[in-house]
């Protein structure tokens, strides 16, 4: 991890996105710039509707931005068409959300390898690469259960099991724990902590101080821009689990 | 009364919030209660013109055929013998009692008519060149007959092509067409022998069904004469004091025994002149039921569709103290609402299509008039509307109504269904068939309606192959060749009906695409986070229409096959080459694809971030 972290992954400049026209236009994001080296962990802070997750849209393809330009491992992504981020989205980027995003009438298993069947991979390489995820994140008894009978937590492995199936650059988490209470935050967060000691790259979305805090670098936005940057030094030497107080 | 006036209130806003979905829901009742209402009224249409044209031609109460006794194999008795046979049968017929007034006896004599390259058979009636008392046939053109001379009814005319001053040949005789004319004594082409009498025969080679009539001069009808086709019959018209009696007179002083003389009342006649109008009405009489079928489906996928966005607005009502019932009147009443409005607007278009149905055809004069749209009518077309309301939307209705409060207000859609075989089977599949597939298993009854749906289309269509195969058979191998009213009208009507059908199905398939789409927005949405393109999603959106539309389609031809072979009565059937079939699944197949298409892929270009952002606002 350490010998590829100078390494810029992720590039914005100028990045800005509106919404409306004249004057009832919305600077969902405006004018920003952000570089992100591999194996990074960035959490990026804000009250709510200030951008935060339509950055991370942007950074992700899931939209396009109304100005300025987004790089993903050198390649601009702004400007690829559908089809071209759709295989993007594939790849390379792997999404976590607050609101989970399970298919309900899919198992955990089949939920996890849905993202490697879209991309043609065969059914059996699939299924095992998903079983093998959903042991890393400690669901392996829990393979076939449907969503409805896994609790918060579970939902949010599973999910996130489901973002690395592809063994995407980048993890791009929106509020990932958002929708879960303290005992399952901390399953979570001790999951975000060995992806980066893996050292997998992770943009998250958060208004958790906790997770904010197992960060490599904490950006504070406001009114779709920047307002402040910090680099924490728990984050740099990987012991995020330490700053969170996990190892405790 | 207070709940009844919040009831029609919240139905009426509701129609008002949603006007579009309440168009295409009247579209499909109306299409069905049309078909049903034209069904139910063309009965006894044409009897009207029938009576115009018996009084413009002194038409007769009773039409008696008079032949000699002649047995079976045996030759007929002709000449001298036959006349004194016939002359003693007139004499009893107009001393009985009640007859008032007579015309006849006039020489029958079957002939092969050839005209313009066609040949078919024929009734030779001879006439004199003065009028006769009872039944002198109404000239639409030309003069009436003279040596030489022939006049021809007007439908059989038509039918050969043939105009005033054409020459035709009979038995091989050459004769000119001197006039064109209508008759209220016998039935038109081709049912010339549906009235239960006369001879009907023309001679070899010429089947009973494809007769025409024509009139020419006595010496000339019996110069007709061949020995394969002799003058063995005569006809005599009756008029009785009392026309009304004429079928207990008929059945008084005629039979089917040899030398018993064979009557046809005019009542009789009628009802054949109305075969032309019956066989419309057993075509449209089941293809209502189809396009009833058909409404079912379509309004099941409406308020399906919108019943899912609704589960809010039940929460709302359910929050503010309603309870089920009222909930459940609430949702159905604009739906009832609209039920009766169709019903209301199939009645009168009905009523006002009948006419260009029931045109009485080349062989009778006058109109139909406005055929009589009755109280029993009017009913069993409001119950049919009402029921394929309730058929289709009760039972979400209900269900939206038991739904927990707190689950309605948090807006929480029917879970979709897991199917594991479909899961574990699609997975094998490429991407498009993988969504599809799954799409189909969430929501199978959806897939069924599509199928049932593309069935009943389907089946419409090949009833219209197998009634072109049947009728080119019957014209192109043993009949005469003739254009044929009774097979024209009912094509009109089949095609009428199967373009109603295909209209039907198409709002159908756009519906369900579109309830589709909507229902799927958040899966799809997460599918393209997952990496699917947009173009993935667009084929796997039409493919869960095109899947259940496959064997729907395949289930059509038999249904199509039963559907001619009811609508024919139990008919003499063909049925059509494999390929006629095979191409029309595929066409129907093809529409499908192109009509889920638009909906598909607006469903597949819809902002991936907004819809996995609405689910958390």
């Amino acid at each position: 991890m350490n010998g590829t972290a100078d390494v810029t992954l992720v590039r914005a400049r100028g990045l800005r996105k509106d919404y409306g026209s004249g004057e009832g236009l919305v600077r969902a994001v405006d004018d920003i710039d952000l570089d992100v080296q591999t194996g990074q962990t960035v959490a990026v802070m804000g009250p709510s509707g200030c951008g935060k997750s339509t950055l991370l849209h942007l950074l992700g393809g899931l939209d396009r931005p109304s100005g300025g330009e987004v790089e993903l491992a050198g390649r601009r992504i702004d400007t690829l068409p559908e089809r071209g981020l759709a295989r993007l989205r594939r790849e390379a980027v792997g999404f976590v959300f607050q609101a989970f995003h399970l298919m309900d009438e899919l198992t955990a298993v089949e939920n996890v390898e849905l993202p490697a069947l879209l991309a043609g991979r065969s059914p059996k390489a699939a299924r095992r690469r998903a079983a093998e995820l959903l042991e890393q994140v400690g669901l392996a008894d829990r393979a076939t259960f449907l969503p409805s009978a896994l609790s918060g937590g579970q939902r949010q492995r599973v999910a996130i099991a489901r973002a690395l199936v592809s063994e995407p650059l980048v993890v791009l988490a929106d509020e990932p724990t958002g929708n879960l209470d303290s005992a399952a935050t901390m399953e979570v967060l001790r999951l975000f902590d060995r992806l980066h000691q893996a050292g997998q790259t992770l943009i998250i979305v958060t208004h958790d101080a906790r997770i904010a805090a197992t960060a490599g670098r904490l950006i504070s936005m406001r009114d779709g821009a920047f307002v402040d940057e910090t680099r924490l030094t728990g984050g740099s030497t990987g012991r995020l689990s330490a700053l969170a107080g996990l190892d405790g | 009364m207070g709940k009844i006036l919040l009831v029609c209130r919240l139905a009426a806003r509701a129609l008002r919030r949603r006007p579009a979905e309440a168009v295409l829901m009247l579209l499909a009742i109306t299409a069905a209660t049309t078909m049903l209402t034209l069904g139910l009224i063309l009965h006894g249409v044409t009897s009207q013109p029938y009576q115009q044209t018996r009084a413009a031609t002194n038409g007769p109460d009773v039409v008696a055929y008079l032949s000699g006794p002649t047995g079976p194999g045996e030759a007929p008795i002709t000449g001298q013998r036959l006349q004194s046979l016939v002359q003693a049968h007139v004499t009893e017929l107009v001393r009985a009692p009640g007859v008032t007034g007579h015309s006849g006896p006039f020489p029958l004599v079957g002939a092969l008519v050839q005209a313009h390259g066609h040949t078919a058979g024929a009734e030779a009636e001879g006439r004199q060149g003065s009028p006769a008392a009872v039944d002198q046939p109404k000239l639409t053109q030309g003069s009436w007959v003279r040596p030489g001379g022939v006049v021809l009814e007007r439908t059989f005319a038509e039918a050969l092509g043939v105009r005033t001053g054409d020459r035709i040949t009979l038995n091989g005789r050459p004769f000119r067409v001197a006039g064109i004319a209508v008759t209220a004594a016998n039935a038109p082409y081709p049912n010339l022998c549906y009235t239960g009498a006369g001879g009907c025969s023309a001679g070899p080679n010429v089947p009973v069904s494809e007769m025409g009539l024509l009139w020419l001069t006595e010496p000339d009808a019996r110069r007709l004469a061949t020995a394969a086709s002799p003058l063995a019959a005569y006809v005599e018209n009756l008029t009785l004091q009392h026309p009304a009696s004429a079928g207990a007179f008929a059945s008084r002083y005629g039979g089917n025994g040899p030398g018993t003389p064979s009557l046809a009342a005019w009542q009789g006649i009628s009802a054949a002149d109305g075969l032309l109008v019956q066989d419309e009405q057993q075509v449209l009489n089941p293809g209502a039921w189809l396009a009833g079928l058909l409404a079912v489906a379509s309004v099941a996928v409406l308020a399906g569709g919108r019943m899912t966005e609704e589960t809010r607005r039940v929460g709302l009502l359910k929050a503010a103290g309603g309870t089920p019932g009222l909930v459940t009147a609430v949702l159905m009443a604009r739906n009832l609402a609209t039920a009766l409005a169709a019903a209301a607007a199939g009645l009168a278009a009905g009523w006002l299509a009948a006419p260009l149905l029931t045109s009485p055809g080349a062989a009778l004069v006058g109109t139909p008039g406005a055929p009589s749209l009755t109280w029993p009518i009017a009913g069993l077309v409001m119950a049919v509307a009402l029921a394929i309301t309730l058929a289709s939307t009760l039972v979400p209705a209900i269900r939206a109504s038991r739904t927990s409060t707190v689950g309605a207000l948090a807006n929480s859609a029917r879970p979709p269904r897991r199917r594991g075989a479909l899961i574990a089977v699609s997975a094998r599949l490429p991407v498009p068939l993988l969504l599809g597939l799954r799409l189909i298993g969430r929501r199978t009854r959806r897939a069924v309606l599509t199928a049932a749906s593309t069935a009943v289309t389907t089946s419409g269509l090949v009833a219209v192959l197998v009634f072109h195969a049947t009728a080119g058979r019957a014209i192109n191998g043993g009949g005469s060749g003739l254009n044929n009213p009774v097979y024209n009208r009912n094509e009109q009507v089949l095609v009428v009906l199967t373009v109603a059908l295909i209209a039907l199905a198409s709002l159908n398939a756009v519906f369900t695409a579109w309830a589709t789409v909507l229902d799927t927005r958040q899966p799809l949405a997460l599918a393209r986070s997952l990496g699917a393109t947009p173009e993935q999603v667009s084929a796997g959106l039409s493919a869960a229409q095109l899947m259940p539309a496959l064997p729907g389609a395949i289930l059509g031809i038999p249904l199509g096959i039963a559907l001619f072979k009811v609508a024919s009565g139990g008919g003499p059937m063909t049925i059509p080459p494999a390929w006629w079939l095979a191409a029309a699944v595929l066409a129907i197949l093809a529409a499908v694809v192109l009509l889920t298409t638009i909906p598909a892929r607006i469903g597949a270009r819809q902002p991936v971030a907004e819809v996995l952002q609405a689910e958390l606002t």
